[in-house]
């Protein structure tokens, strides 16, 4: 891999360099590289602490990174340094939207309220910084007329239309999940962060969950997402990164890093002389 | 739930009277310092002691027997009632609601603008004063403030202990300007409500990154500090002394209300002189006021802006990530709350004729706050019906001269206005915790627009 230049492919979409995040004493993450291709899954596995929402907020501008370069490519080439932006204008500019471990959606407003605060900035422009809005120009009535039609879309693609006038803190957990995304792909996002969206949900909105990021990626919106489920994981990604204390020990398809020795002895907890047993057996094997 | 809920039942019974018996005891201890024993100077000036065994009796009476009804009769015929009501199938929250019930808001108002008229034909011009400006204007200057904070404390979420400093800041800003350079009401109205928002975002920008408890101690001071500069800045403001001989609102220039004038408004339309018609002017204006602050605050809730307030009280963490600028979305909510601070202030200005520092001490502001919290946060009738019983129930204090046949004369009512302040306060906020209106109205809906349970809203962490 070519790292540490700057060119980027117009397939790459996001790409992290050198990233290193201290708090205090601690290396959360300690040189991290890794890259997002557009249209893709990508997923970022690892065992507990192994710094896989560390490197989310940095991404998502939530904390500064100590170190290293965050690149963001957008569609029309513009690039984007996210490290160097303010963390509201990180969707906003830079067209990355994030999803919360602990789901935090706007629990008194109603689910379409969630949604069209989603759309603040466009209507925010478009209601002429509320001065246009408060004298009803027909430019806004326009532009609320289009921002419901995005949510109605949304709340379809979701399953939520029906509840669409509840509010948001009443729906269900599954719900409240796909509420998030919901709201989240109406910031109009190119690359879009979820952070395990599947934990605690049970098997069948699990599958609707998966079926929403299929429809989610086919509109060409990138997605990376952190994920406890290995059978989520292996299902629906094109991509992996597995990381282990801050550092990445493998990056490939499902496949090649299912297989791989040092993500198997990551999860099933080996000492660490046998992992160097067990790679020089797998080296001896390829060498035969 | 079964026999025993029966009222006269033995078990119902007994119980009734060991628990008044434990009451009676409970109380005897309470109230056996505070009560029981009374200190006084006899003549020699030496503190000396005695005993108040009768009055102690009577309070230890009215707990043990209130007691005793409570468990022994009242409950049980409550829960009997609750039990027939849910036989019979009719639930609590019937879709039929009564024609005074959803014509409540037109017939409020239609109420408010007959106001002055009802109040001279019932009581006459005299006894109207006291109806007009003590209840009516008084009532209203409170509504307004309220309202103004509703925006900061009920929408967006920030705790603001020191709204009264805007209030000030209008009032002083049209004391001043029309002192010193003469200018009319009209046009220090809009300026005192500008320079109320100017500073609005002076104190927002320090203290935005503050949350919670931070925010409210940061504001708290920031009223002590404008108090203070009033206080000291004799030069300018004549410190404690406060300005006086505040020009009176005139009716948009075209007559005045200035006693002497060529063009008063009494001489023009040929009454007989009495002030009740400058008071029945104010109450309008302040009423076209309040009109104002309302329909502002709910057109701003349909606005992006105002949703993105009300998401800021829900998930501030969660507007960030979805590219809404927390600060100056707080900043708009801190300036617009002012601003309406600011025009409540120079129309007080106006109405009294005279300020001083003495009006704008912290106490303001926490009763603004209490009568947001009380109404509902974020509940523009919740508000103005908590506004009509805390400030109207201090004004009807004011009248209960019966109170001194009961208490003595030496008592006097408005004094213990704070205690059943506190009182009424304890009791709302056990019956309704999230305030007279607790629920809240959506601003867009697909289907129907329901409202949304209190259980949901959040208050907002700064």
């Amino acid at each position: 891999m070519a790292l540490g230049t700057t060119t980027m492919t117009n397939d790459t979409i996001l790409k992290v360099e050198h990233l290193s995040m201290k708090f205090g004493g601690l290396m959360a993450i300690n040189d991290l590289s890794l890259e997002a291709r557009r249209g893709e899954i990508t997923a970022l596995i690892g065992p507990n602490g192994a710094g896989k929402t560390t490197v989310f907020n940095c991404i998502t501008g939530f904390y500064k990174p100590t170190m290293g370069m965050l690149t963001l490519q957008r569609r029309d080439g513009k690039e984007f340094l996210l490290e160097r932006l303010r963390d509201f204008e990180i969707p906003k500019l830079a067209g990355v939207a994030r999803t919360f471990q602990n789901i935090r959606l706007f629990s008194g407003l109603t689910v379409l309220e969630n949604l069209l605060v989603a759309q603040h900035n466009a209507l925010m422009k478009a209601s002429g910084y509320t001065l246009l809005g408060l004298l009803g120009f027909p430019t806004y009535r326009r532009a609320v007329d289009a921002s419901i039609e995005k949510a109605k879309y949304w709340l379809d693609k979701a399953d939520l239309t029906d509840r669409a006038d509840d509010p948001a803190g009443d729906l269900p957990y599954g719900a409240q999940r796909r509420l998030e995304i919901a709201r989240a792909m109406c910031t109009n996002p190119e690359l879009l962060c979820l952070d395990e969206p599947a934990a605690g949900l049970n098997p069948r909105e699990s599958a609707a969950l998966n079926t929403l990021l299929h429809q989610i990626r086919d509109e060409g919106v990138s997605i990376l997402l952190i994920e406890h489920d290995m059978s989520v994981v292996m299902q629906i990604s094109d991509h992996v990164v597995v990381l282990e204390y801050g550092q990445k020990i493998s990056d490939g398809s499902p496949d090649h890093v299912k297989n791989d020795p040092r993500v198997i002895a990551a999860y099933l907890g080996v000492e660490d002389d046998e992992v160097e047993e067990v790679i020089a057996i797998e080296l001896e094997g390829g060498n035969h | 739930m079964t026999a025993s809920t029966e009222t006269g039942h033995p078990n119902v019974l007994a119980k009734a009277v060991r628990e008044g018996l434990f009451a009676g005891v409970i109380s005897f201890f309470m109230f056996l310092l505070f009560v029981g024993i009374e200190t006084y100077q006899d003549i020699n000036n030496a503190l000396v002691w005695r005993t108040r065994w009768g009055l102690l009796a009577i309070f230890v009476a009215v707990a043990a027997v209130g007691r005793f009804l409570t468990v022994g009769f009242i409950k049980p015929h409550l829960d009997q009632r609750k039990l027939a009501k849910a036989k019979s199938g009719v639930l609590e929250i019937s879709e039929s609601k009564s024609f005074f019930h959803r014509h409540f808001l037109k017939i409020a108002l239609i109420f408010l603008v007959l106001y002055p008229f009802l109040s001279l034909m019932i009581v006459g011009k005299q006894g109207s004063l006291k109806y007009v400006d003590n209840f009516g204007i008084q009532i209203l200057i409170y509504v307004m403030l309220a309202w103004g904070l509703n925006i900061v404390v009920g929408l967006a979420g920030l705790l603001d202990l020191g709204y009264v400093a805007f209030y000030a800041v209008g009032a002083y800003s049209y004391a001043l300007l029309s002192s010193y350079f003469g200018f009319s009401f009209w046009l220090l109205l809009p300026m005192s409500g500008i320079l109320a928002a100017l500073w609005g975002v002076i104190l927002g920008f320090p203290v935005l990154r503050l949350r919670g408890d931070y925010l409210a101690i940061v504001t708290l001071a920031f009223g002590e500090i404008i108090r203070l500069v009033l206080i000291n800045w004799t030069d300018v403001t004549k410190g404690t002394f406060g300005i006086s001989g505040i020009a009176k609102a005139s009716f948009f220039g075209i007559w005045s209300f200035d006693t002497g004038t060529a063009n008063n408004f009494v001489r023009a339309w040929g009454l007989s002189a009495s002030s009740v018609y400058y008071k029945v002017f104010l109450f309008y204006i302040i009423l076209a006021l309040c009109m104002l602050t309302a329909y502002v605050t709910i057109q701003l809730r349909r606005m992006p802006i105002g949703r993105a307030w009300e998401a800021l009280r829900e998930d501030e963490i969660a507007c960030r990530s979805l590219g809404i600028n927390t600060v100056t979305t707080k900043l708009t909510a801190f300036a617009t709350g002012a601003m309406f601070g600011g025009f409540a202030g120079a129309f007080f200005a106006t109405r009294q004729g005279f300020v001083s520092p003495e009006s704008f001490v912290f106490l303001e502001s926490a009763v603004i706050l209490a009568i947001v919290v009380l109404g509902g946060m974020g509940s523009l009738t919740g508000i103005a019906i908590a506004a009509m019983v805390m400030v109207g129930g201090t004004e009807v204090l004011r009248e209960m001269s019966f109170l001194k046949v009961v208490f003595g004369p030496d008592f006097t009512p408005e004094l213990y206005r704070m205690l059943l302040f506190g009182l009424a306060m304890i009791i709302v906020m056990l019956f309704k915790p999230r305030g007279f209106v607790g629920s809240r109205e959506p601003t867009a809906f697909l289907k129907e627009r329901r409202a949304v349970s209190g259980s949901f809203t959040k208050e907002g962490h700064g």
